[in-house]
């Protein structure tokens, strides 16, 4: 059967996991997770970004995963502290638990928000996390019968997706994406030894360092923009009363009102995780959305609580992205397949290690992957034990000012760019590169295209090309195996999706709203 | 105390304990004179978390405060000047005051060498008198 053979791999992995030095990774990726998940301006992406060239030292790449799970479902949780406690919401996905969090906290109810946002994640991400266990497989073999065409449109649809899905504009998302690609192009072509777009310097010839373009775009202009906007009213969080129950901090109704959404908002956040939408921004959002209607439309019970700190809002989205993280794994470690910036990294930092993501990663990694998916499980527990502990901690963070604040993670970014090659040419390049985030990000054009441009780029060439090859040079063959042909119709389809408001709109003849679905910058 | 109008007192105010014995400091300096008095609260506005930005029920406490004991008082809140004896010292002068009074804190040597002793610098820095405050703790 099938499921035994899951069952047998898992604990495997489980027994890997349990070493002590992997666990030791674990607590430090949840931990760091949870720290840049309550920095404002700084994501996942980032950090892994910056912790990428010191895991060039490993000897083998299990811890560095299992570290950078951590940071990825730490930060997915952390950012909901200072959404709750300061309405400062640390990373986009818990832009919608602030918008009852904090007024819970108000009300003098903190503990219980950032208890049901810490349970809520831990549920959301076993129940998640056991899907994964079941799904990955299958998807793996589905995978196997991929050809090169399918990978090209596949790689096609999560780039204009994500553009698509992802910040104010479609055109500006687009250009970000040219530009991405454009980075990706620089350098030698594998196939024919020609140099391109390297203006006859041998510095470009190897291209340019995905880790330089992230720690450029991520951390440079991000600290850009914080310094130029540096002085603002500050916050004061909102004061934790004293939990009267040690266990949990939630009352019998909070538990009652909380189950639910939390369900509801794995539901959301697992599916969307694995299909290309930018990440947990999504998820979080609709889980809040569904929360308020079945809230409104209940309306017995706790009739306008919402916009005045209902627990169902914090619960769910909180779910939802948790959640979220494990459907990102599936089609990353399943076809390679990045769907939001940290995903991306990740599938750099694998293949800094060698492992090629997709198809055969279960037969050539079978450890590795067991062992990344079992630290899932451990992670989420380690989470739950540490959050509510750690959270005096974070909020000493918060006060330190924010120049010393950003001034560090600026000298930690370049030193991370300087050990890559030991020149301080790669530092330059990465100063400029930051430069021209900054402008983006003043100018409102989003970040996570270019990232996925880089690294998507490269292979979506590469199966461009032998798919061309195989054909003898016909391009009728992306639309002649059925396959690929449904992909590339889905990805016209994408460019449409954020209008769908206002053609539901036309159709329907009410008022066309000027509406249309956004989402801001994931990580 | 020759003007026509009242003597000013600038009270440089945090909701801590030292804020809280400054403006009883000035609350009793304030009828003793007969003085109005100008309540500053700022922040340098530069991290995410500022315990000594007042927020608004701590203002009008320490408003009724003074109220009840007859004394007129003005409040006055900045956020992002950089500099909270600077912005001390410019209140004082703005306002023509003719006694700051200041909360002392405990700082230990290296955290005064990291970000320097505002109180230390308005008593150097004064235009006018300055009175400075301890916390009264049951030792002494």
């Amino acid at each position: 059967m099938i499921s035994l053979a899951v069952f047998n791999d898992l604990l495997h992995g489980f027994s890997t996991v349990l070493d002590p030095m992997n666990l030791l990774w674990a607590v430090l990726g949840v931990t760091l997770g949870m720290l840049v998940g309550i920095l404002p301006g700084i994501g996942p992406a980032l950090t892994i970004a910056l912790l990428l060239p010191i895991t060039f030292n490993f000897s083998d790449p299990i811890g560095a995963f299992i570290m950078f799970a951590g940071i990825y479902y730490g930060a997915m949780y952390g950012g909901s502290t200072t959404s709750i406690l300061i309405n400062t919401p640390g990373e986009s996905a818990s832009v919608a638990t602030a918008i009852e969090g904090h007024k819970m906290a108000l009300k003098g109810r903190a503990r219980a928000a950032l208890a049901t946002a810490a349970i809520g994640s831990f549920v959301a991400g076993t129940i998640s996390t056991v899907l994964l266990t079941f799904v990955a497989k299958p998807i793996g073999n589905l995978a196997s019968e991929f050809q090169s065409t399918d990978y090209f449109a596949i790689t096609l649809l999560a780039m204009v997706a994500v553009t698509a899905l992802v910040g104010h504009s479609l055109v500006r998302g687009l250009l970000s994406l040219t530009v991405g690609l454009f980075i990706g192009l620089i350098g030698l072509d594998s196939l024919s030894g020609a140099q391109r777009y390297t203006f006859g310097t041998l510095r470009l010839l190897d291209g340019v360092d995905v880790v330089i373009v992230i720690v450029g775009l991520f951390a440079i202009g991000e600290t850009l923009h914080v310094a130029s906007k540096l002085r603002s009213t500050p916050d004061r969080p909102a004061v934790l009363e004293k939990g009267q129950l040690r266990t949990g901090y939630l009352n019998k109704s909070d538990w009652s009102r909380s189950w639910a959404p939390w369900l509801r908002g794995t539901a959301l956040g697992f599916p969307f995780g694995a299909i290309p939408s930018g990440g947990a921004e999504v998820p979080t959002f609709l889980s809040y959305t569904i929360e308020k209607r079945r809230a409104r439309k209940a309306g017995r019970k706790h009739p306008d609580e919402f916009g005045d700190g209902a627990i169902e809002g914090v619960a769910g989205p909180e779910a939802a992205n948790n959640a979220s993280f494990s459907g990102v794994l599936v089609p990353l470690l399943t076809l390679g397949l990045p769907t939001s910036a940290t995903a991306a990294v990740m599938l750099a930092a694998f293949q800094i290690f060698n492992v090629q993501p997709g198809p055969q990663l279960f037969e050539d990694q079978g450890t590795l992957v067991w062992t990344l998916i079992a630290s899932l499980y451990v992670g989420n527990l380690i989470l739950l034990i540490m959050n509510l502990p750690l959270i005096q901690i974070w909020v000493q963070v918060l006060k330190v000012p924010r120049p010393l604040l950003y001034a560090g993670i600026l000298v930690f970014a370049c030193l991370g760019v300087y050990s890559l090659s030991g020149s301080g040419y790669e530092v330059l390049m990465a100063l400029l590169i930051g430069v021209v985030g900054f402008f983006m990000r003043k100018l409102d054009f989003p970040i996570a295209p270019v990232i996925l441009g880089v690294i998507l780029g490269p292979t979506m060439e590469e199966q461009f090309r032998r798919s061309l090859v195989i054909s003898n040079g016909d391009a009728s063959v992306f639309f002649t195996r059925p396959l690929s042909l449904i992909i590339i119709v889905l990805t016209v389809l994408a460019l449409f999706v954020p209008y769908l408001p206002r053609i539901v709109a036309r159709i329907r003849g009410t008022q066309a709203s000027r509406d249309r679905l956004t989402f801001g910058e994931d990580d | 105390m020759t003007g026509e109008h009242r003597v000013k007192i600038l009270v440089g105010y945090v909701p801590t304990p030292e804020g809280e014995a400054a403006l009883d400091a000035a609350a009793a300096e304030a009828v003793l004179r007969g003085a109005s008095v100008l309540l500053l609260n700022t922040s340098r506005g530069d991290a995410y978390i500022d315990n000594r930005y007042a927020n608004q029920a701590e203002l009008d406490a320490a408003e009724s405060r003074l109220r009840d004991l007859g004394v007129e008082v003005t409040i006055q809140q900045a956020v992002g000047s950089g500099d909270v004896a600077h912005e001390l010292i410019k209140a004082a002068e703005a306002n023509e005051v003719g006694l700051i009074v200041l909360g002392l804190r405990r700082r230990s040597p290296v955290g005064k060498l990291i970000l320097g002793s505002t109180a230390q610098r308005v008593l150097l820095e004064s235009p006018v008198p300055v009175l400075a405050v301890k916390v009264p703790t049951p030792h002494d």
